[in-house]
């Protein structure tokens, strides 16, 4: 596999780079960089680090970074989750309000750990931490239940001052969304699961409306949504698709959730480089944070309208002839 | 009455699932056998719809929505009293 951290990369922009990936050779992985200034979303970092753990220290060939930037890299910990001695030398700083450095979960007892001591790192009030909070522990608690990835999931953040926007990048390398999808539904393509995937009350787990005791299919529709009314990018990757929410329109004060994916405001690939596993992204503007009790209004009516609509559709009335 | 405190096991962001389970199957279900049941949210700021969904939509697959008039939430935010109506509206509406 080869991949190269281009001069930019962010979730507006990030396609080329996805495209430019080369999944061939699996077992091999190959890291090249610009030389002058790289500038990514965490989400490339995540990407990176869990090819790395997949192929193994002794796998891993990373030219040596020349860019201005590359100290980043080093403070983020990529060098060390490859296994590569960089030869970057840095002040650590207290990392607090700024970043979370890549971080491999792979138990419910980690997660939990991690969300209590992740909020305090990027200094937020009540009202930003609660849908940061809720996005990382709905979509690393994802990556445990249905990745099936020794590896677990790979997660690394960064604010960023100008925009005053929280960037979040959560990376695995296991079945990826349509073979787990399929354990219950019959999704053709990668493009199809994804959109299942976001589609409040489908989960792998279960055909049955509800859910099961454990899994309600809920997960991904929650963190669309808060993406959506924050007007906030989201992307979705995984196998040889892409979804990508893009940024609502300010002019527009209502917003309306949707609960299928397709008629909200996105792009989508159908024809990327295979990624054998998920990638998500979402940026969170923290300028634009809407009350989450307002959010969840607008959620259980969406919700709840779909599954009655659901229901409408299955119901049969018998045929008197 | 029996009363189950939330936050001493949960913290103050409820968002363990394996959590919620465990206190269903070993408290709530059984304490439901023979009286009503309080779950007290008191302490506990926020949780996740997962969350909620593991600690009480089986519940109610198993007692039906009836069993509504024999548990209770108290001390909630307006956070989880709006997760708990969500899970509670879409578990009305399963097959």
């Amino acid at each position: 596999m080869r991949i190269h951290l281009p001069n930019s990369a962010f979730l507006g922009n990030i396609d080329p780079f996805f495209r430019a990936f080369d999944s061939s050779n699996s077992k091999k992985l190959e890291i090249t960089s610009n030389k002058k200034w790289i500038s990514v979303h965490p989400v490339v970092l995540s990407m990176v680090a869990a090819l790395g753990l997949k192929v193994g220290k002794s796998n891993v060939h990373c030219e040596k970074m020349e860019a201005t930037s590359k100290h980043y890299f080093e403070r983020m910990g990529l060098f060390s989750f490859l296994g590569i001695k960089s030869g970057i030398n840095i002040t650590k700083h207290e990392p607090a309000g700024r970043f979370i450095p890549l971080t491999q979960i792979k138990d419910s007892g980690e997660l939990t750990k991690f969300i209590t001591e992740m909020i305090p790192l990027l200094h937020l009030d009540p009202k930003q931490a609660e849908p940061i909070r809720y996005i990382v522990s709905e979509l690393v608690r994802n990556v445990l239940e249905h990745s099936q990835s020794k590896f677990g999931a790979i997660l690394s953040a960064q604010y960023y001052k100008r925009s005053n926007t929280i960037r979040i990048g959560i990376a695995d390398t296991g079945i990826g969304i349509k073979q787990s999808i399929n354990m219950s539904h019959s999704a053709s393509t990668d493009l199809e699961a994804i959109k299942l995937a976001l589609t409040p009350g489908i989960t792998g787990t279960t055909r049955r409306e509800g859910g099961t005791e454990y899994n309600a299919g809920a997960g991904l529709f929650f963190i669309k949504s808060i993406a959506k009314v924050n007007r906030d990018f989201f992307i979705l990757y995984s196998g040889t698709a892409m979804y990508k929410l893009l940024k609502s329109g300010q002019e527009k004060q209502h917003i309306q959730l949707y609960a299928d994916p397709s008629r909200d405001r996105h792009s989508e690939d159908v024809d990327i480089p295979y990624w054998n596993g998920t990638i998500v992204g979402i940026d969170i503007s923290l300028d634009s944070t809407k009350e989450f009790s307002i959010l969840l209004d607008l959620i259980r009516d969406t919700y709840v309208k779909t599954i009655k609509e659901r229901k409408k559709a299955r119901y049969r009335r018998p045929r008197f002839i | 009455m029996k009363k189950i405190k939330l936050f001493p096991r949960a913290g103050s962001f409820a968002e363990n699932k394996d959590l919620a389970r465990d206190i269903r199957i070993k408290e709530i279900i059984p304490s439901l056998e023979k009286e009503e049941v309080t779950l007290d949210f008191t302490k506990v700021e926020s949780a996740t719809q997962s969350f909620v969904h593991a600690l009480i939509s089986d519940v109610i697959r198993i007692y039906g929505i009836e069993v509504l008039d024999r548990i209770f939430f108290k001390n909630c935010s307006d956070t989880i009293k709006k997760i708990i109506s969500i899970v509670i509206d879409y578990m009305q509406e399963r097959d």
